[in-house]
């Protein structure tokens, strides 16, 4: 697979698409969400040469904060050549002809959609993420000005009754994914559809991590550093998704696992879902779990 | 700092225009700790206009409502940081609507509708919050079998119990109340006024009940006021308005009302 | 061994490959011009330059084509094109009682000062198809008399008087202010985020892009009782308008050039309150091009957000100015509509684990009481 690999620039368009005046807009916008962690802060959106709810905000974002020096690494499901991930990263390599990479750790910038890489981030990386609702009361409050003014003065009790009625229906809190966080002690914050299984890579990250709602027109961030805390109950602790497999390419037992199915018969194996991290393992000679991760009756 | 020697709540000149329309004008009364006052009136008298503006629903326009809290002692409710002000509405008071369903959240479970005000000040331990929700439904004697089912289940009368349970589950020290028994017949109203009555004196809460029923008022308040035309006309303990009412306007709502 | 779905990329490209091709269709037919389709689907690229926010009749032609047809997809073809455009300056506001009017009715009054001025309108066509058209020679000014030339008539010279400002003098119409006069720069949703509760400056703007077929179904339903604002279309005008700026260096207007504009103005009964006398209130359209449909249904949607501030009840979805202004810009929706498309595979996954557990958690009392 590919380390850093660069593009020409089309001189046709400024540095990385926007013009220079929307770059300061969405850079002071960035500027304040790092001041105030996981408070929303608006922005001018703009329309961007791909649709809405397709990672507009995101890539804002990472025109606004991308030089000639970065390398990035965009990841859709974890994945590097996923259609969306391969084709945000073909518009940067095209309006910034920056380097980009599929490694982890070669990425100064790395975009994503749903994951956390599984590889540790370091100081000095930025994680961009790609955010459809950024609002984590919105499903309890469907009206802006009711959150925003939830958020001022810290009424979060009622995400609290949406968990209780979770344990109480079922035993336990049956919230997968986006499960909703406390940044810094104060705003609670929604970290983007990311798996449960990535909330806790998000606390204390030496990664400055940024948060684009292009659609919904919101930016949000975690400093580097930053505690964020997965709301939960003493009693009912906050717990991430396991896996009976290891991954049947490189047989890690600790990374999130794609399910896929093999046959028409119902088999199914499961694979890491970041596929740099397998690829990585795989070469340093690892190899695939012994039942060769083949499982045609499921769990 | 809070103490019994003055009152919990004071209105002072409490006065409320609706655009031109009279709300209420110079309505003045104290409550004391543990101290139930009635207001009675027939409907447009401006009751309700009073019971909104004396639990901070409604900004007056002109006059003074003055709580006299845990920490900080008397404050005027009008004047506080909003977050001062909705950190009292769900913690030391106590607002029970005469519709369950404008105080209940439908959608979820009616011990989930008690520990609400529990997690919002901060409770985090499941089994905890749930033994006390339980323990809230014995005291308004609801089957604790029912925690787990959602209030459109319930018939109104139990609606109306589990949201009075939701209400003082903080431990409030004054609880609004308007029409709690309106809309209920008439068996289920007198058990759930016996109810009220009980936990009222238990608690030793103090409370402010709106209705337009004499026989509610009877039973529940220690005081009384009649409002008419947006003013208080007749003031007094409940028993001597109601067995020597001064005012015309009282003797005509007696003679209408109390015939037995 | 397993590989993982690869080649993201070549199959991006074939796609591409594929979708020119379906574009193009039968190469044997002779393909559209750009300026075939600015001069004949007029109304399209009306269209397409009103929600896309930007007048240019040739970009919105080529968008047009470029999208085989699809507008939504056309403009937002021409919105991401309006994203790399830098802002030179702004324009004086335009004055539509100044509008060289092509057409311009009122339902208000039988005769009106100017005249009531029919204009072109399929209003009054049978609605029966044209097999003439179906024979394009048939139609080629070449092959015809020169009918269809000669009534391109040029706009009338002379200004007309808008019908509102004639209510208005009596003072049966309430005065309409603007953010200009209060001092204000008007809001400006391409520049800052909209905010709630929003002005009606920004309101109009929202809605003047929105797409036309929300507002005609939100307009729809706020006369069938979804809201309560009896309209009448006090007037509907549509013409020509001259767009004026001052550069800083001159300090006085010059004319830069001339937009086409629909302007409708909705008369609504108010029944007053207590600081105010029953009084007419204004529902506001305004468009580019030739678009009395959106016009009209922009100007009933506006009335409708200001129930709030007219004390109205305002409790149906067409009174609701989240939901309305949220939900208007088809750009906005058919992206993330459409989003539903891209892999969700880990929020999937997610979700598989979860029911997996719930169900192999789950006893059925049946099960339960048979043991």
């Amino acid at each position: 697979m590919t380390r850093v690999s660069t593009a020409a620039r089309d001189g046709g368009y400024t540095f990385a698409y926007l013009d220079e005046q929307t770059k300061r807009m969405v850079r002071r916008a960035i500027l304040k969400a790092v001041a105030i962690p996981g408070y929303q802060v608006p922005f001018a959106s703009r329309e961007m040469p791909l649709p809405f709810g397709w990672g507009t905000g995101g890539i804002q974002v990472t025109a606004s904060i991308i030089g000639r020096d970065d390398t990035l690494k965009v990841i859709d499901q974890g994945a590097d050549d996923t259609v969306n991930a391969v084709s945000i990263r073909a518009f940067f390599a095209r309006t910034a002809g920056v380097p980009t990479t599929t490694r982890t750790q070669d990425a100064t910038i790395i975009q994503t959609r749903h994951r956390i890489p599984e590889t540790p981030l370091r100081a000095g990386q930025i994680l961009v993420y790609q955010v459809p609702i950024p609002e984590p009361l919105r499903w309890l409050e469907p009206r802006e000005a009711e959150t925003r003014r939830m958020h001022a003065l810290q009424e979060y009790g009622v995400m609290h009754v949406r968990l209780y009625e979770d344990i109480a229906r079922y035993g336990h809190i049956a919230t997968s994914y986006d499960y909703p966080v406390r940044v810094n002690g104060r705003y609670l914050m929604r970290p983007s559809p990311i798996p449960k299984f990535d909330n806790p890579k998000m606390d204390r990250s030496p990664a400055l991590q940024l948060f684009g709602a292009g659609r919904e027109k919101r930016i949000y961030a975690v400093p580097p550093h930053t505690g964020v805390r997965s709301l939960d109950f003493d009693d009912h602790p906050f717990e991430v998704q396991k896996w009976d497999q290891a991954c049947a390419l490189c047989g890690s037992t600790a990374s999130f696992l794609d399910e896929i199915v093999t046959d028409n018969q119902g088999g199914r194996m499961f694979v890491c879902s970041d596929t740099d991290h397998c690829e990585t393992r795989v070469r340093a000679g690892h190899v695939e779990s012994a039942a060769g991760g083949r499982d045609p009756g499921g769990p | 700092m809070a103490c019994d020697d003055r009152p919990l709540l004071s209105a002072r000149g409490l006065t409320r225009y609706y655009g031109r329309i009279l709300g209420c004008r110079d309505v003045n009364f104290d409550i004391w700790p543990g101290e139930v006052l009635g207001i009675v009136g027939e409907s447009g008298s401006g009751k309700t206009t009073v019971l909104k503006c004396i639990s901070a629903r409604l900004e007056p326009s002109a006059g003074t409502v003055t709580y006299d809290t845990r920490t900080e002692g008397p404050v005027d409710i009008h004047r506080i940081s909003e977050p001062a002000r909705r950190l009292l509405m769900r913690t030391d008071w106590g607002f029970v609507h005469q519709d369950p369903r404008d105080g209940l959240r439908m959608a979820v479970s009616a011990g989930a509708n008690i520990g609400e005000r529990l997690m919002a000040v901060g409770a985090r331990h499941y089994g905890q919050i749930r033994e006390t929700a339980t323990n809230w439904l014995g005291k308004v004697e609801m089957d604790t079998g029912r925690m787990d089912d959602l209030p459109c289940t319930f018939s109104g009368g139990m609606q109306q119990r589990l949201q009075i349970a939701r209400n003082l589950v903080t431990a409030p020290r004054i609880v609004f109340m308007d029409e709690p028994t309106g809309g209920l017949d008439v068996s289920v109203q007198a058990r759930l006024l016996d109810l009220l009555r009980g936990l009222v004196s238990d608690l030793g809460l103090a409370a402010v009940v709106v209705t337009h029923d004499l026989a509610v008022t009877r039973l529940l308040s220690h005081r009384l006021l009649v409002m008419r035309h947006g003013t208080v006309v007749e003031t007094g303990l409940t028993d001597q308005v109601l067995d020597d009412p001064q005012h015309p306007y009282t003797q005509l709502l007696v003679s209408s009302v109390l015939h037995p | 061994m397993y590989v993982a779905v690869k080649g993201g990329e070549r199959a991006i490209e074939a796609s591409h490959r594929l979708l020119e091709a379906e574009r193009r269709g039968d190469p044997a037919v002779p393909e559209l011009s750009t300026r075939q389709v600015s001069e004949q689907l007029p109304r399209a690229v009306d269209r397409v330059m009103a929600e896309g926010s930007l007048y240019d009749r040739e970009l919105a032609a080529l968008a047009i084509r470029q999208a085989a047809g699809d507008l939504v997809e056309a403009i937002f073809l021409l919105r991401a094109y309006r994203t790399t455009l830098p802002r030179l300056g702004n324009s004086e506001p335009v004055d539509t009682a100044r509008m060289l009017v092509r057409r311009r009715i009122s339902a208000t009054f039988k005769d009106v000062p100017g005249g009531q001025i029919l204009g072109p309108t399929p209003d009054y066509t049978h609605r029966l198809l044209d097999f003439r058209l179906a024979d394009v020679s048939a139609t080629d000014p070449a092959q015809r008399d020169d009918t269809v030339q000669r009534d391109r008539l040029p706009p009338r010279e002379e200004p007309m008087p808008r019908v509102m400002d004639l209510l208005g003098r009596e003072g049966l119409v309430e005065e309409e202010t603007t953010a200009a006069d209060e001092g204000q720069p008007p809001a400006d949703i391409t520049r800052e985020p909209l905010r709630f509760p929003a002005g009606r400056d920004a309101r109009l703007q929202v809605l003047a892009r929105g797409d036309e077929g929300f507002l005609l179904a939100l307009g729809y339903a706020s006369q069938r009782g979804f809201s309560n604002t009896h309209p009448f279309a006090g007037e509907i005008r549509y013409g020509v308008v001259a767009v004026s700026i001052v550069p800083e260096e001159l300090g006085f207007a010059i004319d830069i050039g001339e937009i086409e504009l629909t302007e409708v103005q909705m008369v609504n009964q108010f029944a007053g309150s207590d600081t105010a006398p029953p009084q007419f209130t204004r529902g506001y359209g305004l468009v580019f091009g030739h678009q009395e449909r959106k016009a009209m249904s922009m100007a009933l949607v506006d009335r409708s957000l200001r129930g709030r501030e007219l004390g109205e009840a305002a409790d149906s979805p067409t009174e609701d100015e989240e939901f309305v202004l949220y939900h208007s810009d088809n750009v906005e929706a058919s992206g993330f509509v459409q989003h539903l498309k891209l892999p969700h595979y880990v929020d999937f996954q997610s979700e598989l684990e979860l029911l997996r557990r719930l169900r192999s958690e789950f006893d059925p009392p049946s099960a339960q009481a048979a043991e």
